[in-house]
């Protein structure tokens, strides 16, 4: 019931979220409507985040109490995680194709986030080649535990081996200062994604539980 | 420890005895330098210019044979769970198999220096000190990681695909901090210059071995 | 010593092990009997914390073995399919190895004094490389007798052996049971299984289905009982 509630409530979210973004949310003056696609890519990035914290919570939380419940967290907020990085990826590459002309750029944030992306994609690579349970979460969950700790390391040599190669320009999406209708509308949109990953989760984990049980 | 040197202990015996890897990791390493050759043509500035990224990729992939291999002597043996079963604690073992693949790792990495000197007709000579300094933190990155990994995909039937799937992403730091570096020493620049860099390194090798030894409990088992 | 209770282990829908228990004291030998594929080497492994039951609970020398394994780990020794045997490594060197890595690091002398043991000792330094299966089993038999397992796990250990080596297992268990050690043999061959046993297990079908002290039995019902027990159903797959 509670889990009812969430998805009609990341629904609505989501459409206010969508009707902030397009309509609320002025027309930025330099990148024009392109730069909309901000409202994706931002809270797109910031969920892949706090779901790959869920990872490696899931991932110590099972090799410290072996309760299946905590791998099922990990796996349940990995598979999000890489939709939202892929989101974030196809988002800032299509912002980028007319603000900067390429599909890809090494910039700082696209480049870490495709190294995430590659690094959890392997983590269900991993888990869809083990089958018994038990190995299945402690291998993910090593894995899982390098993954997050990696994170930071990730974003600073990428941060600054982009700055050796290029001085960079603006090349954050976040035009500064930050307009407050801009801001509110990446505060709506956010929350959105925030309540679709937690709902997503709920129904994930409830899934997996019900797949263990058929299986044990 | 002394458990985690009797692996070193025993796995330095096997492989002087087989000759199986270092051997054929050194070969990989000279075709690598034709490889290299062939796809960059002949002028030689290009070479120079592309040689810190040349060398560690050579690392990179002779280190995912090496690394993929490290557990081969257990499986083949049928030692594997020997192991596991094996009381006391298993980050001794973890340490002991790192020592042995720095130790591998540093053998082919001074070969490949070699060689593409004689190649290349390049000369390290004068940079060699720092050089040293940077091979050593960006290998034991890899190695850290390597080893962890390596053991974690030894049972897998899958292992020769998910190994480099996994391995690749995960030293990404590595690979830019130690690429970076090795530019500015073979540039002649002081390695203060790359401090920065360095630091980043020492502090991912610390993160790395600590996660490895903290987690080699676990991929043990079973 | 050993105490399994209800374990079962399954592989997604395949049940290998339901429902089974085996209690075991210091001192003594059970020999389990059974067909090859059903479940034998998953139980032994099992009990040597190699892989985990789905279900059930065992403890090992009074520690819980599925909260604690590594408690557990110095008192087991298994001698399975695989010896354990670096084919690289001269006998004295495997041995050397093992010990150390145990924690029982022990020195040359103790060594080639396990080696005499079990007749190997003209082979110390010769690489295990060219071995037999059966000189390689004895090297893992020193390897046992140098660590102070109280259990000893023995999966089809009698394959490959002749009268007079199984005559030479049979001793060297019994010597290992008068130090209170405790002895599972799993394996499809009775004769020898029988032999050595203070009691004999039948697995079938999953389950344990006879237990009875060996003296209880002539070979002749056991032969009856076990072609009986072990041709019934099986619940697997």
């Amino acid at each position: 019931m509670a889990v009812r509630v969430l998805g009609w409530l990341a629904v609505l979210a989501l459409l206010a979220g969508l009707v902030a973004g397009f309509g609320y949310a002025p027309r930025e003056a330099v990148q024009g409507n392109v730069q909309r696609i901000m409202y994706l890519h931002v809270p797109a990035v910031l969920t892949a985040y706090l779901a790959f914290g869920l990872v490696f919570v899931g991932s110590l939380g099972y090799l410290l109490t072996r309760r299946p419940g905590w791998d099922r967290l990990a796996l349940a907020a990995a598979e999000p995680g890489v939709i939202f990085t892929g989101i974030t990826i196809a988002s800032g590459s299509i912002w980028g194709k007319p603000t900067w002309g390429t599909w890809w750029t090494w910039d700082a944030r696209l480049t870490s986030t495709a190294v995430l992306f590659l690094v959890y994609v392997g983590y269900l690579l991993l888990r869809g080649m083990i089958d018994e349970p038990d190995r299945r979460a402690r291998a993910a969950a090593v894995v899982g535990i390098l993954g997050a700790a990696n994170i930071p390391i990730v974003h600073f040599s990428v941060k600054w081996w982009r700055a050796l190669h290029q001085p960079s320009t603006i090349l954050g999406p976040e035009p500064s200062p930050i307009a407050a209708p801009i801001a509110l509308a990446l505060f709506v949109n956010w929350v959105a994604f925030t309540l679709l990953l937690f709902y997503l989760l709920a129904k994930r984990t409830e899934i997996a539980r019900l797949e263990d049980m058929y299986a044990g | 420890m002394r458990r985690a040197w009797i692996v070193v202990w025993k796995d330095v015996l096997s492989e002087r005895r087989s000759k199986e890897s270092l051997n054929a990791l050194v070969f990989f390493a000279l075709l690598l330098l034709f490889v290299f050759q062939f796809a960059l043509g002949p002028d030689r500035a290009r070479v120079e210019t592309a040689l810190p990224g040349l060398l560690w990729i050579a690392f990179i992939l002779a280190g995912l044979l090496a690394f993929g291999r490290t557990f081969l002597v257990e499986r083949e043996n049928d030692c594997w769970e020997g192991l596991v079963l094996a009381p006391g604690d298993r980050s001794a073992i973890y340490l002991g198999k790192l020592a042995g693949n720095m130790l591998l790792m540093a053998l082919v990495e001074a070969a490949l220096l070699v060689l593409f000197a004689l190649f290349f007709s390049l000369d390290f000579t004068g940079a060699l000190p720092a050089l040293a300094l940077v091979l050593a933190l960006g290998t034991f990155g890899l190695v850290a990681v390597g080893t962890l990994f390596g053991a974690l995909t030894a049972q897998l039937r899958a292992r020769e695909l998910l190994f480099p799937v996994l391995l690749l992403p995960a030293v990404v730091p590595v690979l830019l901090g130690a690429v970076t570096a090795t530019q500015t020493v073979l540039a002649g620049q002081p390695l203060a210059g790359a401090s920065s860099w360095l630091t980043l390194l020492a502090a991912a090798d610390v993160v790395y071995l600590v996660v490895g030894l903290l987690t080699f409990e676990f991929v043990l088992e079973g | 010593m050993v105490q399994a209770q209800h374990l079962r282990k399954t592989y997604g829908p395949t049940r290998v092990l339901d429902d089974v228990s085996l209690t075991l004291s210091a001192g003594e030998s059970v020999t389990l009997l059974g067909p090859n594929g059903t479940g034998k080497t998953t139980l032994l492994r099992i009990l040597a914390t190699l892989q985990r039951p789905t279900s059930g609970s065992l403890s090992i020398a009074g520690v819980d073995a599925l909260k604690a394994p590594e408690a557990v780990r110095g008192a087991v020794d298994m001698v399975g399919h695989g010896s354990w045997v670096y084919e690289d490594l001269t006998a004295i060197e495997n041995l050397r190895f093992w010990t150390t890595l145990g924690g029982h690091d022990a020195g040359r002398a103790r060594l080639k004094g396990a080696l005499e043991s079990v007749e190997l000792d003209t082979v110390a330094d010769q690489r295990a490389r060219t071995f037999s299966a059966g000189m390689k089993r004895r090297l893992a038999l020193a390897r046992v007798l140098l660590g102070r397992a109280r259990l000893l796990l023995l999966d089809e250990p009698f394959t490959g052996l002749d009268r007079a080596g199984r005559k030479w297992l049979a001793e060297f268990l019994l010597a290992f049971k008068a130090q209170g050690g405790a002895v599972i043999v799993a394996t499809h061959s009775f004769d020898a299984g029988a032999g050595v046993a203070d009691r004999v297990a039948i697995l079938a079908g999953g389950r344990i289905v006879l237990d009875r002290p060996a003296a209880s039995l002539g070979l002749d019902d056991l032969r009856r009982l076990y072609d009986e027990l072990a041709a019934g159903p099986v619940i697997a797959s």
